[in-house]
């Protein structure tokens, strides 16, 4: 199964990966990652284990920590998800864009929609909020609730 | 000569949907394109957190107007994988044929915008006369034209009668013959050759780089299709070949599509004549158990991605989707490069950019007040009298000609 020669390889390059990252079902790696050597283990699954795309970048609010899902594809359909876990307090993040030029739109997302800060982001334009979005709101939260209509008046949030 | 910087769009008679282009030329060439996007950003996802999932299917197939069912699908695959819930195979049968048949629709529409984006609105207007035989079909199964609302979790909500199926095979016959002429038009048409070869090139290695996905990577040789390498609903049982092209450019993703739409004929005919009987469907609870699940789905712009984390409630912690547009974004700014100007929207429009085509009249009351309701017959004979009031222009003997020629 190339998915468990996959997995060994990996836990075998970085041990302290060893009983994170588990295969969730025929093609999909899910790998639960300590922040620290985190980019290693991209660098190391672009390099050596034949990720050639990345498919998404999905955020996660955890409460006080924010996820983010680094969804690399190889070209036999095998996901790998490397999650890494960011602080809510500082969520630093680094740019990935190097590896994936396409990685910069999904990169924007996280800091439009969950207040990231991504180092290394090439400048450009925001997305996807528009330019008058107020600072400070981060609407993929949990703690963040619709309170202006679409005129900008303000409104009991009926969630 | 020095550069000259101007912006196309968001709202540009050329393109159909907001998207913002800085595109700086030097005279007739493109320099450089910067695209901006986010003019329609809805906030799905943070919607589908407070909703439960059945409301979540109708709205995330309220995604796109054309690709409907790609996210509808992908959203109950991801749910029914955490929900680990035993979908009835006639389920995944019925849904691999509305795929399908979307695909159709999506690609015969797009080589009718094709058509136009060049000038040659015959095209634009045999292939969607064409389309409406796909749009019928699916309107009979569904009820619908575009979002069909065909699933649900753990099946889907109607089943296909075998005088359908037989409509079915009727429509495809048609359309095969029809795509038939398409292929001959874009292989021998040299007008048409010449006008979209070298357009919007794109090299196969700048595919690869940039992520381009779909036909648009395919018609630079990228020989990747979800369908066949991440196989989901009845894909694996089916025989297609996938279409690749190394022309790198328009023309070579014209033909892509056109290929792709014979492929579609043929697993359409496949999968009506092995449908198993049985269920379409089993009773889901409303509750889904934690869990987690990414699903991949081949739409007809490219691969759809969503991503689902299931809390124990009966709504979502977490709906992740990225449609395929948005990974084809930069392969765009790349094709624009040293294009000329009057190529833009054609090279736009090759990625087959998503745009909403559920704009449509219906009216289904006929007893109630309102405006007259007027049958084909009649609606063609009053624009046949009132072009010859109003312009001067008679088409009474032409139309004559026509229909003798036709019987």
């Amino acid at each position: 199964m190339k998915e468990k020669s996959l997995l060994q390889e990996l836990e075998s390059k970085f041990p302290q990966l060893e009983g994170k990252a588990v295969i969730q079902r025929a093609r999909r790696i899910f790998v639960d990652h300590p922040h620290d050597s985190f980019y290693e283990v991209f660098d190391f699954s672009v390099k050596n284990l034949g990720c050639t795309m990345l498919c998404t970048l999905t955020g996660i609010d955890e409460d006080v920590m924010l996820a983010v899902i680094y969804n690399l594809g190889r070209d036999d359909g095998i996901l790998i998800n490397l999650i890494v876990r960011v602080p809510k307090e500082a969520p630093i993040l680094k740019s990935v864009s190097s590896y994936f030029p396409n990685a910069v739109l999904y990169e924007r997302e996280l800091v439009d929609l969950f207040g990231m800060k991504v180092e290394g982001l090439p400048e450009g334009y925001r997305y996807p909020l528009p330019d008058n979005w107020p600072e400070g709101q981060f609407p993929l939260r949990k703690d963040w609730k619709q309170n202006h209509d679409n005129a900008g008046k303000e409104v009991q949030s009926d969630v | 000569m020095s550069n000259v910087t101007i912006p196309v769009g968001p709202q540009h008679p050329a393109l159909k949907e907001p998207a913002s282009f800085k595109i700086t030329i030097n005279g007739e060439r493109i320099e450089r394109a910067d695209v901006r996007l986010g003019y329609n950003h809805r906030g799905v996802e943070k919607a589908c957190e407070e909703r439960n999932y059945i409301q979540d299917i109708y709205l995330i197939e309220r995604v796109c107007g054309i690709c409907s069912h790609s996210h509808s699908t992908a959203f109950v695959l991801a749910v029914e994988e955490i929900a680990a819930i035993e979908v009835p195979k006639r389920a995944f049968y019925i849904r691999t044929i509305i795929a399908e048949l979307e695909r159709i629709h999506s690609h015969l529409l797009w080589l009718g915008v094709a058509g136009h984006e060049i000038g040659f609105d015959t095209l634009l207007m045999y292939s969607w006369r064409d389309r409406e035989i796909v749009m019928d079909i699916l309107n009979m199964l569904t009820g619908n034209r575009v979002n069909y609302g065909i699933n649900t979790i753990g099946g889907v909500r109607r089943d296909i009668t075998p005088k359908q199926a037989q409509e079915i095979l009727c429509g495809i016959d048609k359309l095969e013959e029809r795509t038939r002429y398409y292929i001959e038009l874009a292989t021998e048409e040299v007008t048409l050759i010449n006008r979209l070869s070298g357009v919007g090139f794109l090299s196969h290695e700048d595919a690869l780089h940039l992520g381009a996905i779909g036909p648009t990577g395919r018609g630079s040789a990228v020989d990747r299709d979800i369908r066949r390498d991440d196989p989901y609903l009845s894909y694996p049982e089916l025989q297609f070949k996938i279409v690749t092209d190394d022309h790198c450019d328009v023309y070579g993703r014209t033909l892509v599509r056109v290929g792709e739409l014979m492929e579609s004929y043929g697993m359409i005919r496949q999968l009506l004549q092995n449908i198993p009987e049985g269920p379409i469907s089993v009773k889901a609870p409303r509750k889904i158990p934690a869990g987690r699940a990414f699903s991949r789905y081949e739409a007809p712009r490219g691969e759809d991605v969503h991503y689902i984390q299931a809390n124990g409630t009966d709504m979502p912690e977490r709906v992740k989707l990225r449609a395929p547009t948005l990974a084809n974004v930069q392969s765009v700014a790349r094709m624009l490069e040293n294009s000329y100007l009057a190529d833009v929207p054609i090279v736009v429009a090759s990625i087959d950019p998503c745009f909403s085509c559920t704009d449509r009249m219906i009216s289904l009351r006929t007893d109630g007040p309102g405006e007259k309701l007027m049958s084909w017959p009649e609606l063609h004979a009053f624009s046949l009298d009132w072009n010859r009031k109003n312009r001067g222009i008679d088409f009474t003997n032409l139309n004559k000609r026509l229909i003798e020629k036709k019987v």
